[in-house]
């Protein structure tokens, strides 16, 4: 079967694919004059991704001197693809900037500010490819940064790195689109440079046969290919007809081997890899010359232009230069499009500043008697009128037209039925419809929206793995922790039976801290009301001496645990008070303020914890007080404030107070005045990161971190609570407010 | 044989149950929307269907004539309909449950379906034999499934279509159907029955 | 006599087929529900819990099982009409006492944000997340892996200190929408 394939291509018969248009070529305008080289512009913009895949990990930093060719990015993945340097300078910035994107958006992209001096990092130039081994070219060619330069940008690297047997290798020179001819002059310029990339590419690959594919409207390629492959017995230059989508991986694999390429499937799955020519001669250029990929013929055409011409374009050059480079006619013209790309397939770029990439061959500028609908903003369309003229056209035979009907009312699974998958996007539907549809535009939305949901999907799918792992995780933890329960108190038995001296130690003071709480406990289940809360205000402060008092190493904690859980109870029986006696007004809350501010500075003492536990208290006592909102609870939870505070001192205290003083402020301004939320808010977060630093700036200087990190806590604490409090007040406020309706 | 047969055609093409003699236009309507939903449906009834005027025809010839009970043809005909639909429900919930959830309310629906009932009176109304009441109960089910699924199919374009305002949706449906229904009428004449 | 031999009859027909129902029903006896899965899948498995339940897979057999299908908030309609059309009922809208937080935000996707100069290093809002999409660990800075959060906002209440927000992801070429307002392409003279 491969011999009738060759056999027929030696004949100069090939096979032909569906559809396909015949636009104006207009390749006139630039294929015949001879690639410039460039002055150097002053500033190259360099995107960090300019192929499919993902950017690398920068190497360099603002302010480094770069040489020409160094690389800026290093490539940890194979889908990775480093860039380069293209001239010798100085990195001035890495920032976000517009890129070669139609949507306009930013990337990041390294600014080198040009020096002109264009020096080169060292190179080792490779005098015969033959002594290099495979894996050793692939890795030259990944390290030159070469990504397809057709246009979708593939890794290089990795298609060439290919296991399977290779039937076919196409280098694809067809350049099917109207206006470009980067491919035709490059063939025409370098045709031994390119020959000897397709060499290393046969080294790599060994394919049967090797296949050069160019449109019979480049004439002179086709006669310096020729004259550079005759000696060459496995090159095949095949002369193919002109026709849009020629271009086309698929397309032009059906017209050379008359093979189509299944739907989902890659050409490499049938034996055939292509290449681009301009890859082709990158190649070259980076095995044997040790050039990275640095620059590209860009076509930078259009009758706007009084110089069209293919440009030897540096990497991150902006448009803007090589507009200027062309002579182009009416740049002060906001409405003169900019196209990226051929008139087919292109987009209109937003800003004259988006660089060069390594898949732009293109930059179009069109006159607006060429190109009328380029300057119209609003889209002429109108309905189908159902004429198949697009589907007749479509080079992946598809149905065009269904498509249409599925992409507007968002059909995807439809749309899936119909392949759209296998659109390539070339705009010969769109070329044809007499109604003006902007098919393709509908194609590409609904694309972009099934990829979306297809990758909404598969993060679906791991929050559903992640999540059950977690259960499974939990479920696991819970009957460790059981277990290890269980064997703490096994032990815990075994000790109290041998009983140590210690441990009988360790047993009578837990005993008696249990015999304390359980005298409180039984003191206050007596008490009543008015009586109880006496008694809680009093077990509040006792608890509180204890623990400042504590003098005792070993039942310092224990004491402390106790008083705490005193307090707590205390707490819970002052609340009910409060929830007992109804709301007078709030005055409460403004006393409570007057009162907290009265709090005088305590004498010296130098026992940490008592001074942070007592801010808890303070603030625990603030809260309590402003949940009672009865001026005789109020003051009762003030005078237990305030005698604690009497055992406080250091300014770590001072600052509690002040956070509360801040807190309470801030409540009793919102319960009172309804004042917006958000700002009382601002002002006690303020006020308490204000303290924060404060704090920090203290322990600083005392080197204390362990009390650093305490006040922190505290504070961190306080503002918890101090959030809830603020919830409560809101309610407050609510319910005075209700209150003065009703009785209005 | 070709009397079968041409009993067969008569009542899938000529006789259409549901553009011809517009029985079952409720299904017809309601589970057109999706292709999907209109096979499963089609299977449904053709089973239900075919099963009904066998069974129906077994409780005439042996139960109501003998006896002489003509008189509760309906009311058994019920009876034996819902048996077979109630039947069918539980094995397309055991053996495919997106079907069971995608025909919903219809199965049940197929109990009130007219054209089943139809099936079997106008079996005992012609005076069928065993084989042709199976051939016309079978017949008349893949005539209402070639109507549905083609119908369905029609609306799943023109739900993408642009239909002006006032003939989106239902308006538009039957307007097709209408237009189904004359093409249909071009049948008569393929067969005298 | 006739009246009774007609109802004998009907009874004695109506005993044989509710026979067979009978052994029908044991026979083709449907085990589990595998709508429960499908279900699943279509939920956004944000594990929220905005819909009253803690997690996608018991609302899911919450909805098997009679349920309303109009309580998953991060789903939106979509998912809405995703379930309709799976469980052959109409479409309602979005039930909105079943989301949390502002109604009126844009309906862009959103991930969790922890400002990390705040965070004190208390684990709430580890133990709260549903995925495991916060790393950290007691007195140490927390931080959320963007690309795991489903942006359930089940972190943001715990936090004492506030430190947690919900931030808008930004658009990237990854994820940008193509909208019409390209260059139409045309016949040239």
């Amino acid at each position: 079967m491969v011999e009738s394939v060759i056999e027929r291509i030696t004949r100069g018969h090939f096979w032909d694919f569906h559809g396909g248009i015949h636009p104006p070529e207009q390749k006139m305008l630039t294929a015949s004059k001879p690639i410039k080289q460039l002055a150097l512009p002053k500033q190259l913009i360099i995107p960090l991704q300019q192929h499919i895949g993902r950017e690398g990990d920068l190497l360099v930093k603002i302010g480094d001197k770069v040489l020409k060719g160094q690389a800026l990015t290093l490539s940890t993945n194979p889908m990775v693809v480093p860039i380069h340097a293209p001239t010798s300078g100085t990195i001035s910035a890495i920032k976000m900037s517009v890129i070669a994107h139609p949507s306009g958006l930013s990337q990041l992209c390294v600014f080198l500010d040009v020096d002109g001096e264009d020096t080169w990092r060292k190179k080792t130039v490779c005098a015969d490819i033959e002594q290099l081994s495979n894996s050793e070219i692939i890795e030259k060619i990944a390290d030159a940064g070469i990504a397809g330069m057709g246009g979708a940008g593939f890794p290089t690297h990795i298609k060439v790195n290919s296991k399977t047997d290779i039937n076919f290798l196409i280098i694809n020179g067809a350049e099917c689109e109207p206006y470009i001819t980067a491919d035709d002059l490059l063939m025409m310029e370098q045709s031994n440079a390119i020959v000897d990339g397709i060499k290393i590419l046969d080294k790599l690959l060994t394919p049967n046969f090797i296949l050069i594919a160019i449109e019979d409207n480049k004439p002179k390629a086709i006669k310096a290919l020729q004259q550079a492959t005759a000696a060459i017995e496995k090159i095949k230059v095949c002369v193919v007809p002109t026709k849009y989508p020629a271009g086309g991986e698929k397309q032009l694999i059906q017209i050379l081997t008359g093979q189509e390429v299944p739907s989902g499937r890659l050409p490499i799955h049938t034996g055939i890899v292509m290449q681009n020519i301009a890859t082709c001669f990158a190649i070259n250029d980076a095995v044997r010359h040790d050039i990275p990929l640095i620059r590209r013929v860009v076509t930078v055409t259009g009758q706007a232009l009084n110089k069209p011409q293919n440009v030897w374009a540096l990497l991150g050059t902006p448009i803007n230069f090589l507009l200027k480079q062309c002579d182009v006619q009416a740049i002060e013209n906001e409405q003169q499009p900019v196209i990226m790309g051929g008139p087919m397939m292109g987009f209109s770029v937003s800003s004259e500043l988006v660089p060069i990439v390594k898949t732009s061959n293109c930059i179009l500028v069109p006159s607006k008697t060429e190109m009328p609908s380029a300057f119209e903003k609003e889209s002429k369309e109108v309905e189908c009128i159902r004429c198949g003229q697009c589907s007749d056209v479509c080079p992946s035979q598809l149905l065009p037209q269904e498509l249409q009907w599925s992409a507007k009312a968002k059909d995807y699974p439809q749309l899936e039925k119909l392949n759209l998958s296998d659109c390539i996007d070339c705009g010969a539907c769109a070329y044809v419809c007499p109604s003006q549809i902007p098919l393709v535009h509908y194609y590409r939305i609904a694309k972009a929206e099934i990829r979306q949901q297809q990758q909404l999907d598969l993060k679906a799918e791991k929050a559903k793995t992640r999540f059950e792992a977690r259960n499974l995780r939990l479920e696991k933890e819970k009957t460790a922790r059981q277990e290890k329960h269980k064997k703490a108190a096994a032990a815990r038995k075994a000790a109290m039976n041998i009983a140590t001296p210690e441990a009988t130690g360790a047993k009578s003071a837990v005993a008696a801290a249990l015999a304390r709480v359980k005298a409180k406990k039984a003191a206050q289940s007596q008490s009543q009301s008015q009586a109880s809360t006496a008694e809680a205000q009093k077990n509040l402060a006792q608890s509180n001496e204890l623990a400042t008092e504590a003098t005792n190493p070993v039942d310092e904690q224990k004491t402390e645990v106790a008083a705490a859980i005193a307090r707590a109870k205390a707490k819970r029986i002052l609340k009910q008070e409060a929830a007992n006696k109804p709301i007078s007004s709030n005055e409460g809350v403004k006393q409570t303020v007057t009162a907290q501010l009265e709090v005088s500075q305590p004498p010296s003492n130098d026992d940490k914890k008592a001074i942070i536990a007592a801010a808890i208290a303070k603030a625990k006592a603030k809260k309590l007080s402003k949940a009672a909102d009865a001026v005789k609870s109020v003051n009762l939870a003030e005078s237990t404030a305030a005698e604690k505070a009497v055992n406080l001192t250091d300014k770590k205290a001072k600052i509690a107070a002040a956070i509360a003083k801040a807190k309470s402020k801030a409540l009793a301004k919102k319960a009172n005045q309804e004042t917006p939320i958000t700002t009382a808010e601002d002002i006690h977060l303020e006020k308490i990161k204000a303290v924060r630093v404060e704090s920090k700036d203290e322990s600083d200087s005392k080197a204390n971190a362990a009390a650093d990190k305490k006040i922190r806590i505290s504070a961190a604490i306080a503002k918890a609570k101090a959030k809830k409090k603020l919830k409560e007040a809101r309610n407050l406020a609510g319910t005075v407010k209700n209150n003065d309706q009703d009785s209005g | 044989m070709t009397d079968y047969l041409l009993l067969l055609v008569g009542t899938v093409l000529v006789n259409n149950f549901v553009l011809v003699q517009f029985l079952g236009l409720c299904p017809f309507m309601g589970v057109s929307s999706r292709t999907e939903t209109a096979i499963g449906m089609s299977f449904a009834t053709i089973f239900v269907m075919t099963l009904a005027s066998l069974l129906s025809y077994l409780v005439t010839t042996y139960l109501l004539v003998p006896l002489d009970l003509e008189y509760l043809t309906t009311m058994s005909f019920i009876l034996v309909i819902a048996v077979v639909v109630q039947f069918t429900e539980m094995v397309v919930h055991k053996t495919s449950a997106s079907l069971y959830r995608l025909l919903g309310i219809f199965l049940p629906l197929i109990t009130t379906n007219c054209a089943v009932l139809g099936v079997a009176l106008l079996n005992l109304r012609q005076q069928h034999s065993f084989f042709e009441s199976i051939i016309y109960g079978f017949g008349a089910s893949l005539g209402f499934s070639l109507v549905l699924i083609m119908f369905s199919a029609m609306r799943e374009k023109l739900a993408n279509a642009d239909v002006p305002a006032p003939f989106k949706g239902t308006a538009i449906a039957m307007i097709t159907a209408g237009l189904m229904s004359l093409a249909f009428l071009g049948f008569t004449g393929l067969v005298k029955i | 006599m006739n009246i009774l031999l007609a109802i004998l009859v009907l009874g004695s027909i109506a005993a044989i087929f509710g026979a067979l129902l009978g052994y029908a029903s044991v026979r083709f006896k449907v085990d589990a529900d595998p709508i429960v899965e499908q279900l699943d899948d279509l939920l956004p498995q944000t594990q929220c819990g905005q819909c009253g339940y803690p997690g996608c897979k018991p609302y899911a057999q919450a909805v098997a099982d009679g349920e309303a299908i109009n309580k998953c908030a991060p789903g939106g309609e979509d998912t809405i009409k995703k379930i309709a059309d799976l469980m052959g009922v109409e479409v309602q809208p979005l039930d909105e006492s079943h989301v949390q937080g502002d109604t009126t935000a844009s309906n862009r996707p959103k991930v969790a944000f922890i400002i990390e100069e705040d965070c004190i290093g208390c684990t709430k809002c580890i133990q709260a997340c549903p995925v495991d999409a916060i790393i950290g660990a007691a007195k140490q800075m927390h931080t959320i892996i963007i690309d795991e959060c489903t942006g359930c906002d089940l972190c943001v209440a715990p936090c004492p200190v506030d430190c947690i927000e919900m931030r808008e992801l930004p658009d990237t070429i990854h994820n940008w929408q193509w909208d019409l307002t390209s260059i139409p392409v045309k016949q040239l003279d």
